[in-house]
């Protein structure tokens, strides 16, 4: 006890585990952070920013089709006057000595006959104005004046063919696309994962056949697979990253099958096996952790490409249904406005495209970081 | 070598008959049929349509009857393109298709395998991140994205190129499609080869070369064919995808190929539309995965097939 206690090492060294060691490497990579930075960022937005645009996803604005984003409010000064104009030509009138003061309009109506008050609810209807207030009447009713409040609101990325702001569109679809791109990779990666696991672990017959499932599954056209798949399912939002995630759980396969052909052979899985650990035992305690170094990678590359399946989906019409959207439903609706209103496409695009930069990243970072070779 | 191409081209017959079989079945277990419109048709020309098809007798008939057609090699007529049968659909719209993913692939090689080479003997250069750059790039902007774009910027504001159409594939025609379609697959090619490349550098044929102070096209010439491997087998199934057609291409441009048939035979159980467009990709799938196989022993004399 002395002799130890005298020994110069006061500290215990500290060992360096794989994933300590792969995280520090990972923090190191400047792009790889700057796209878990992004990334976040932008699954924040799209989870508390709908409550904070002012608008909902599926709320149309008549008066604003296709309004180009701006950053200051609507309406703009010089379609006040004609849009009053308008309603009172609705309600048989004359507008006339428009003034607008500050949030409110007053203006006087005129008409031949007795206008009838009711149909001040007109001014409510539009987009732009808020409820009526009659001030002052003259001439037996042919006469009015009236304070309409006029409303403002912010359309800072436009709306959409149908009056929609897309600003909250494009944050109600990242919140599709990013839960499809996840869940959907959850599938296919439990599907994989088990399915590789079990296939090189028997091996021998077992391992043929369902190696062979998988070759035909690839020979399969693959958009033939996911049709068949959503006209089964019908269009439903929650079935639908189950069809993706059913697609895409090949290749992981593939990939675990062949690190189990290797980790079976290793002490300690033949220790378990001398142990008589049963063979569901193995798979749980010994294979699937090891191999989860490639799964994690290959995981973090296959969310992007979910992520741009279920757009492709969505483009063909065959995805997320409206009023309901996703990315690839906005980029496919601003595809046919590109003439009109570029915008349409420009927003949705660079929020789909800055997350799948922003995960190619992730990706490429967690590989260079697990991969022990590049020590 | 010639044993071993008989060998896998008998092997690939029960994998395709099992990809008939599978599909076949799907598609007639989907719900709704072929006839069935927005109006329904009356009963009597339902049953006839049936009848003329032979969509009335059982379906293990039905599949019997549809294997041996596909023996005799036809397709069938299609049930959605009244007038049409599925081979005269494809001889149309194949050629179209398969010009289209050519030169898409040509390019995606030449570009990319350039562009993937010089980023691996510059490593960490600033042509290096360029390229790098553009792998991701060309990765993750959506064909559906690149395209609209390409036709904004060059048909609508400079007007050099028309929007779309095949025209019978006038070169003018031709540029904007093949870019959106090669420009993914250069990225790939890109960054494979690059890795690849790195990989092959290292080796010690390469460094006796460089020790021996050959110059860098001796080099790249012994390189390529070390690097070559992963980029090939690639390129087997990507050459079958783009041969094949691309929905969101044809589309877009308007061009009279086979990609959209998978779409418009499987939302309107156009069945021998499917299944044909399903043998179609399984056979080229199969083939370029033979054709990658000989590359392999071609490329590499340490690969041998007995």
């Amino acid at each position: 006890m002395a002799e130890a206690a005298a020994l110069p090492t006061t500290e215990a060294v500290l060992g360096r585990s794989l994933w300590a060691d792969a995280k520090a490497r990972l923090f190191r990579n400047r792009a790889a952070v700057a796209s878990m930075v992004v990334l976040a960022a932008i699954a924040i937005a799209c989870l508390f920013g709908p409550l904070l645009t002012t608008h909902a996803y599926d709320r149309v604005h008549q008066d604003y089709v296709r309004t180009p984003p701006s950053l200051f409010a609507y309406p703009q000064p010089d379609q006040i006057r004609p849009a009053a104009e308008r309603v009172a030509a609705r309600m048989r009138a004359r507008a006339e000595a428009i003034a607008v003061e500050g949030d409110a309009l007053r203006l006087t109506l005129t008409a031949q006959r007795p206008i009838d008050e009711r149909l001040l609810a007109f001014f409510d209807r539009s987009d732009l104005f808020g409820p009526a207030r009659v001030i002052e009447r003259a001439e037996e009713g042919r006469r009015l004046a009236v304070e309409v409040p006029v409303e403002r609101r912010y359309f800072l990325f436009g709306t959409d063919a149908n009056g929609r702001d897309l600003l909250t569109r494009t944050l109600i679809a990242g919140r599709v696309s990013l839960a499809i791109g996840f869940l959907a990779t959850a599938v296919s990666i439990t599907i994989g994962v088990v399915y590789g696991a079990v296939s090189g672990y028997l091996g021998g017959r077992v391992d043929l056949l369902m190696m062979r499932l998988v070759d035909i599954l690839y020979a399969l056209p693959f958009i033939f697979f996911v049709i068949m798949l959503v006209v089964f399912f019908g269009r439903n939002f929650v079935l639908m990253f189950i069809a993706v995630g059913a697609v895409e759980w090949l290749d992981m396969a593939r990939i675990v099958r062949g690190q189990t052909l290797s980790i079976k052979r290793q002490e300690y899985v033949q220790a378990a096996e001398a142990l008589g650990v049963t063979t569901s035992g193995i798979l749980r305690r010994h294979i699937i952790p090891n191999t989860l170094g490639p799964v994690i990678v290959y995981m973090t590359l296959l969310v992007p490409k979910v992520i741009l399946l279920e757009s492709f989906l969505s483009f063909l019409g065959l995805g997320v249904q409206e009023p309901m959207t996703s990315w690839g439903v906005l980029i496919s609706d601003g595809a046919k406005n590109i003439q009109g209103a570029a915008y349409m496409l420009i927003f949705p695009s660079l929020f789909l495209v800055a997350t799948l930069f922003a995960l190619n990243f992730i990706g490429d970072g967690l590989r260079d970081a697990l991969d022990p070779k590049d020590r | 070598m010639l044993p071993f191409i008989l060998r896998r081209f008998l092997s690939a017959i029960p994998t395709l008959f099992l990809i008939v079989t599978i599909s076949f079945f799907l598609i007639r277990l989907a719900p709704g049929g072929p006839f069935d419109l927005e109006q329904p048709l009356e009963a009597k020309v339902m049953e006839n349509l049936r009848r003329i098809y032979k969509l009335d007798r059982p379906l293990i008939e039905q599949y019997g009857l549809y294997l041996g057609a596909l023996l005799r090699g036809d397709f069938g007529p299609s049930f959605y393109f009244r007038d049409f049968t599925i081979g005269e659909l494809f001889a149309r719209g194949l050629p179209v298709s398969m010009m289209l993913g050519a030169l898409a692939l040509g390019f995606a090689i030449l570009i990319g395998g350039a562009l993937g080479t010089l980023a691996a003997f510059r490593q960490n250069s600033a042509a290096d991140y360029a390229v790098m750059a553009l792998g991701t790039a060309g990765l993750t902007i959506p064909n559906f994205v690149v395209a609209p774009v390409l036709q904004i910027v060059f048909a609508l504001m400079l007007g050099v190129l028309p929007v779309g159409g095949w025209n019978d594939g006038a070169v003018r025609n031709l540029v904007l499609p093949v870019v959106t379609l090669a420009l993914p697959q250069i990225a790939v090619v890109a960054r494979m080869t690059r890795a690849a490349m790195i990989e092959t550098l290292r080796s010690n044929h390469i460094r006796t070369l460089r020790s021996l102070g050959l110059p860098n096209g001796v080099i790249v010439r012994h390189a390529t064919r070390g690097a070559a491997l992963p980029v090939v087998s690639y390129l087997g199934p990507a050459a079958a995808a783009l041969l094949t057609g691309s929905v969101v291409v044809e589309t877009i441009f308007g061009l009279p190929g086979v990609g959209r048939y998978f779409v418009e035979g499987a939302l309107n159980r156009d069945y021998t539309l499917v299944m044909g467009t399903v043998v179609l990709v399984a056979v080229f799938v199969l083939l370029f995965n033979l054709v990658v196989d000989i590359l392999y022993a071609l490329i590499d004399p340490r690969v041998r097939y007995e």
